[in-house]
This record gives C-alpha cells, sequence and structure tokens, in this order.
C-alpha cells in the first residue's frame, strides 16, 4: 500500500517534532535545571489509509510522540501538518475542529474510560461535543450501530465499564475515537495491555475498520509482531529519535540499523530448530538518561560497531541505500536475520 | 507473537455476555463501582444503618418538630410556660421535667434540634461548594492558580475554627442563624478544599480525562463530568463528619454566650443555663447534653462508615 501511497499528498507531515520535558529544582523559585529530552527531532509522513508503525523500547518518546500530536501536550519544537494546516499553530476553535479527524486509542482500557459513565455516555460524548455531527434524536441508535460494530451487544448501552472484560472496554474505547469519523486514529499501545488471545482480534477489528472507513493508524506498540501484522510502514525509535524507517520487509527482513538488528534478534521464535540458529545480539548497558543523551549518535553507548565518527558527529536519517529505506547509522549495512 | 493464528484460547472474556465478562475483568472491578460497591456494604453495615436511622429521626425533628409531640401528654408549646413549675423534676406528664422559666423541657429539647442540623448542614453544604469549586480549580489548573488559592487556604489554617468564630461573632452584635453559620462557613472550608485539590491533581491525568481532551471537550466539561465524578468521594465523607463537628461548634458558641441568643432555643444555651446546678437539677444539662451527643456520634460514626466503605484500600 506505501508505494501506491506515496504517488498522493500525505495526511499528516510532522517536521522535526521536539518536545522536551523542564526539570526543574526547588519549591517556591523554581530553577531549570535541565530537560527530558522526550521526543528530539522526529519527521515521518502518513498517508491516506495508511498504518505506520512506531516501535521501540519503554521510554524511547513513542507514546509522547502521540500525544503531543493531539496537542495533550504542549510541543517545544517542529511543526505538523494535517493537510497542510500546522495543528501546532491552530487556535482553540481550528483545534476542536481538527481534532473530529484525529482521534486516539489508549493502552489500558481501564483508565481509559470514565468509570461514572455508562459506555452509551461514554459513545455518545464525541456528538455532545461536537454537536451538528449526530442529531440528537439519532445518536441512540446511532450508538448501538457503533456498538454493533466493534462487536459488543448493542444492548449493552447502559451498563458501567467496570462491567466488562479488557478487550471488551478497549472495543469501547475504539467505539469512541470512531464515532466522529475521524481520518486518522493514533492507536497508542492499544493492545499492550490485553491477553494475549484477546489482542489478535483487537487487532483484526482494527485492521477491518481500517478498510470500512478508510482510516489511517499511527500504531504504537513495543512489540515488533504486532507491528509487523498490522503496518504499512515501520518507523523504529530510539531515545527521541527515529534512527529507521522503511516498509515491512524493509524493515523486518533487511533492517540496516544495528539497533533495529538488535531489537529484530530477541523477537521470540515459534519454531525452535530456527531459534537454535539465529545468533542473538544482546545489547549491553541500559538505555542512556533522556536528559543526557550521548553526543553524536544517540545509540553509540550501546553499539558493537561504534567508533570515534559516531561520538563527533550525528547521523541523519537519510536513504543510504537508495530503496526508499532510511537510516541513521554511519555503518548502516543488512544482516541476515532469521525471522 | 499475539496475532499467531494458532492460539486458540477459549476467549469468554470477549465474546460472551457481560457477566462473564465481568467475571474474568480482573482486580480493577472494585473501584470501578465505586458507588455500587459502597453502597451495596453500606446496607450490610449496622453502624451506617443506626448512624442514618438517628440522623433521619433528628432531621424529621428538626423539620417537622410537631411530630415528637402531638402525642406528648405534657405541654407541647415550647414558649407557653409557667413559673410555678420552674426546675420541676422529669415525671409522667412532663417526661424531662421544667426549667429555670417553668417552660416544659421535653418540647424545649425537641425544637432545639432545628438550630444543629440547619447550622451543621448548611455550613456543610456552603463551605463544601466553596471547597469542591476552589479545590477542583485549584487542582486542575495548577500552576500560579493553584499558588494563589493553596496559600490563602494555608493563611487561613492558622486560625483555629473556635477562636475565628469567637472573635468575628463577638463583633457582631445581633446573631441569628444566619450570621452563625456565616461565621462557621468562613472558617470551615480550607480541609474540604484540600482534599478536593489533591483529588482533583490525582484525577486530572487519568487517560479517560485525556480521552475527553483529545475529543476537545471543553475544561468545564472535563471539571464537571469527568473529575468531580471520579474526586468527590473524600469530601463527601469529611463534609459528613464535619456536620458533627459544626454541630457541637455550635453548641460551644451558644453556651459560650456567641452564639445564637435568647430566646432562640438551641440545646447550647440550655446547656449555657443549667451548668451552674448541675448538682441541683441534674436533668437541665443532661437532656440536652445527651441530645447533642447522639447527633454529634450519628455524623461522625455516618463518615466513617461512609469511608471505609469508599477506599478500596481498607476493603
Amino acid at each position: 500500500m506505501s508505494d501506491s501511497a506515496k504517488t498522493t499528498e500525505p495526511l499528516l507531515r510532522v517536521e522535526n517534532l521536539v518536545k522536551w520535558f523542564p526539570i526543574t529544582q526547588g519549591i517556591v523559585f523554581q530553577r531549570h535545571v535541565g530537560d527530558v529530552k522526550a521526543v528530539d527531532g522526529v519527521s515521518f509522513e502518513l498517508y491516506p489509509g495508511e498504518t505506520l508503525g512506531l516501535v521501540g523500547e519503554s521510554g524511547c518518546g513513542k507514546s509522547t510522540v502521540a500525544r503531543t500530536l493531539l496537542r495533550l501536550e504542549q510541543y517545544t519544537g517542529g511543526a505538523a501538518y494535517y493537510k497542510g494546516q500546522d495543528i501546532f499553530q491552530l487556535d482553540p476553535g481550528e483545534m476542536r475542529k481538527l481534532r473530529r479527524n484525529i482521534q486516539i486509542i489508549f493502552q489500558d482500557p481501564y483508565a481509559s474510560l470514565n468509570p461514572r459513565m455508562t459506555v452509551g455516555d461514554i459513545v455518545m460524548e464525541p456528538w455532545e461535543i461536537h454537536s451538528d455531527v449526530v442529531l440528537k434524536s439519532q445518536r441512540r441508535e446511532r450508538a448501538k450501530q457503533l456498538l454493533d460494530r466493534v462487536g459488543l451487544n448493542p444492548d449493552y448501552l447502559n451498563r458501567y465499564p467496570h462491567q466488562f472484560s479488557g478487550g471488551q472496554r478497549q472495543r469501547i474505547g475504539v467505539a469512541r475515537a470512531l464515532a466522529l469519523n475521524p481520518e486518522i486514529i493514533i492507536c497508542d499501545e492499544p493492545v499492550s495491555a490485553l491477553d494475549v488471545s484477546v489482542q489478535a482480534q483487537v487487532i483484526n477489528l482494527l485492521d477491518e475498520l481500517q478498510d470500512e472507513f478508510n482510516l489511517s493508524y499511527i500504531f504504537i506498540a513495543h512489540d515488533l509482531s504486532v507491528v509487523r501484522h498490522i503496518s504499512d510502514r515501520v518507523g523504529v525509535m530510539y531515545l527521541g529519535k527515529i534512527i529507521e524507517m522503511g516498509n515491512d520487509r524493509d524493515i523486518y527482513e533487511h533492517a540496516v540499523h544495528p539497533y533495529t538488528q538488535a531489537l529484530l534478534s530477541a523477537v521470540p521464535l515459534p519454531d525452535p530448530t530456527k531459534r537454535d540458529k539465529r545468533d542473538r545480539i544482546l545489547l549491553e548497558g541500559d538505555l542512556p538518561s533522556p536528559s543526557d543523551p550521548p553526543s553524536g549518535c544517540n545509540f553509540r553507548t550501546r553499539c558493537w560497531k561504534a567508533e570515534d565518527r559516531c561520538a563527533e558527529e550525528e547521523p541523519d536519517l537519510i536513504d543510504r541505500f537508495d530503496h526508499g529505506h532510511p537510516s541513521a547509522c554511519f555503518f548502516a549495512e543488512p544482516r541476515t536475520a532469521v525471522l | 507473537m499475539s496475532s499467531e493464528p494458532g492460539t486458540q484460547a477459549p476467549q469468554p472474556a470477549d465474546t460472551g455476555d457481560v457477566s462473564a465478562g465481568a467475571a474474568t475483568g480482573g482486580g480493577e472491578l472494585r473501584e470501578a463501582g465505586l458507588w455500587k460497591d459502597a453502597w451495596r456494604q453500606l446496607r450490610r453495615n449496622p453502624l451506617f444503618l443506626a448512624s442514618s436511622f438517628t440522623i433521619a429521626v433528628f432531621g424529621l425533628m428538626a423539620a417537622f418538630p410537631r411530630l415528637f409531640l402531638w402525642f406528648y401528654p405534657g405541654n407541647s408549646s415550647p414558649r407557653s410556660c409557667s413559673l410555678s413549675n420552674s426546675v420541676g423534676r422529669p415525671s409522667a406528664t412532663a417526661w424531662f421535667g421544667f426549667d429555670l422559666q417553668g417552660c416544659d423541657y421535653y418540647t424545649q429539647v425537641v425544637y432545639g434540634a432545628k438550630v444543629s442540623m440547619i447550622v451543621g448542614i448548611a455550613t456543610v453544604i456552603v463551605a463544601g461548594s466553596i471547597a469542591v469549586v476552589f479545590g477542583s480549580l485549584a487542582g486542575y489548573y495548577g500552576g500560579n492558580i493553584d499558588t494563589l488559592i493553596s496559600r490563602i487556604t494555608d493563611i487561613w489554617f492558622g486560625i483555629p475554627l473556635i477562636l475565628g468564630a469567637i472573635v468575628f461573632l463577638n463583633a457582631i452584635g445581633e446573631r441569628g442563624l444566619f450570621q452563625v453559620t456565616l461565621v462557621l462557613v468562613a472558617f470551615s472550608w480550607m480541609t474540604m478544599l484540600r482534599l478536593m485539590r489533591s483529588a482533583t491533581i490525582e484525577k486530572r491525568d487519568a487517560d479517560f480525562v485525556d480521552a475527553a481532551r483529545a475529543l476537545g471537550a471543553s475544561t468545564s466539561r472535563i471539571i464537571i463530568k469527568h473529575i468531580l465524578p471520579n474526586a468527590i468521594a473524600p469530601v463527601i465523607v469529611y463534609g459528613t463528619i464535619f456536620v458533627g463537628i459544626v454541630i457541637s461548634v455550635e453548641a460551644t458558641l451558644s453556651f459560650l454566650g456567641v452564639g445564637l441568643q435568647l430566646p432562640a432555643i438551641t440545646w447550647g444555651l440550655m446547656i449555657n443555663s443549667s451548668f451552674r446546678r448541675i448538682l441541683q437539677v441534674p436533668h437541665l444539662l443532661i437532656f440536652p447534653g445527651v441530645f447533642l451527643s447522639i447527633v454529634v456520634l450519628a455524623f461522625i460514626v455516618m463518615g466513617d462508615a461512609l469511608r471505609d466503605a469508599l477506599d478500596p484500600r481498607l476493603r
């Protein structure tokens, strides 16, 4: 899909997005002593009907990208163009209108539904906020249709979230996100909190809905296999930066960045004979502190290929092999990964 | 490998009916159904039942004192007194005896409930409303608004309730129900504000609040529909206990002579006019004192029961 999609205009173009969280000291007179560089120059494009996966370990800034794009966090720098409009420069009225087009599904289905509201109230709330989308008299009927579409019994409208299981709750979250007919849904680890057996159902539901409603997804996860299943293109993040980006095959079969290769080598293999043949890359050390990232290449402190140059200059995310598969490593090269 | 088609685990959690789903829903169930679970627990709690019954009885006594007098064999009018009955002992026709003015004491005590209940409940409702509004604003917005509200609260906190009330009520010549309530409100909103503020801070970053923000909900909608219902429980608990405390403070102020003034009928004033004769006519002190203690105790016990029921960690 991504190859054909690239001929069209991107729906969302993120340019050099930066989000730093200030670290302050002192109680009365707060002194600014540093920043947690949660997102530090992220650029990507999202095309209509496409799913862009963002993967990376905990703390690499994936969720902050999502929250900043929705302006749940104030951006520090950069721009994000939705159909040419910079999201960060919109006034509150325009932003409210734009929110119809970009919605979010949260990770924790237990925390993302208000326990004091019925399922009906939760699913119909978007229409109360944007009252011209669905007429008041039709809301209940539409809510029932929505519940039915996400695989829940429409009669559950009057029940409370705690009466449902995690998977069912996540379906309610999906219904809420769909209510305004958005073009983009940001899925912030939508299945990480669910049982493995339920994960597949929710992923398949998202997949079906994408075709039906012509949705574009930004799909954030730390599970590479989940992302592979649903994504057209994948961006790998490390310490606030995208270090490699490409389509499914580029990343999973021809990864060139050492970090991506290390991540892939850690994916569990179902076939034990293959497992024995594969050589795992074991990364040393911990994720460096995002408030004091290493000079040059962020990854050099844990990289087996690192040389002096890596500490001095920062590698750009550029297409190093002319395959439309950018990577941010001076020593990027394919490695035969068994997967 | 979550998307492996091979995993054919039974999935009642996601396709079965709700009761089956809820059974596998995990440990979050209790907190989610806070009020319902609390009610289920309270219904079976004898302390809660006894205290709410007591409060209901005194509420009726305050609203309709005649309900407690129509069957009374003695004089059921609080204002018709005869000095010839002065300090008469309790008897079959005058259950609680007579006070110094020769007024029927049972009738007086029944009519005295009104002031206590009104002052107690009105003070807590008004002070609680102030606390909820400003506490949630401080907690939600943080920053300068929070600093301003919290510092004012801290300063106000330095003035003890009784001391502040004595000083201010002393300055007011005419002290009726309204003035006493107003002064009590002025010195009793601080703790509830702090409770509301911290509960709001706890909820303001919850995912469901972010979800509402992502939908474009206005700030007032977020606070009223999403944060308030999830953050108000501690204030309700404290407020219930505080009704008892305010009632006892009102009685204390009346006793000290800075609360309501004669000819108002209040338990505090009754205790005031009888404590000098405690050895000669102890019943004049005992009856209003016992009624006062029962009401105060009932509110405190009810608040305790509410707290136990609403705090999931105590289950």
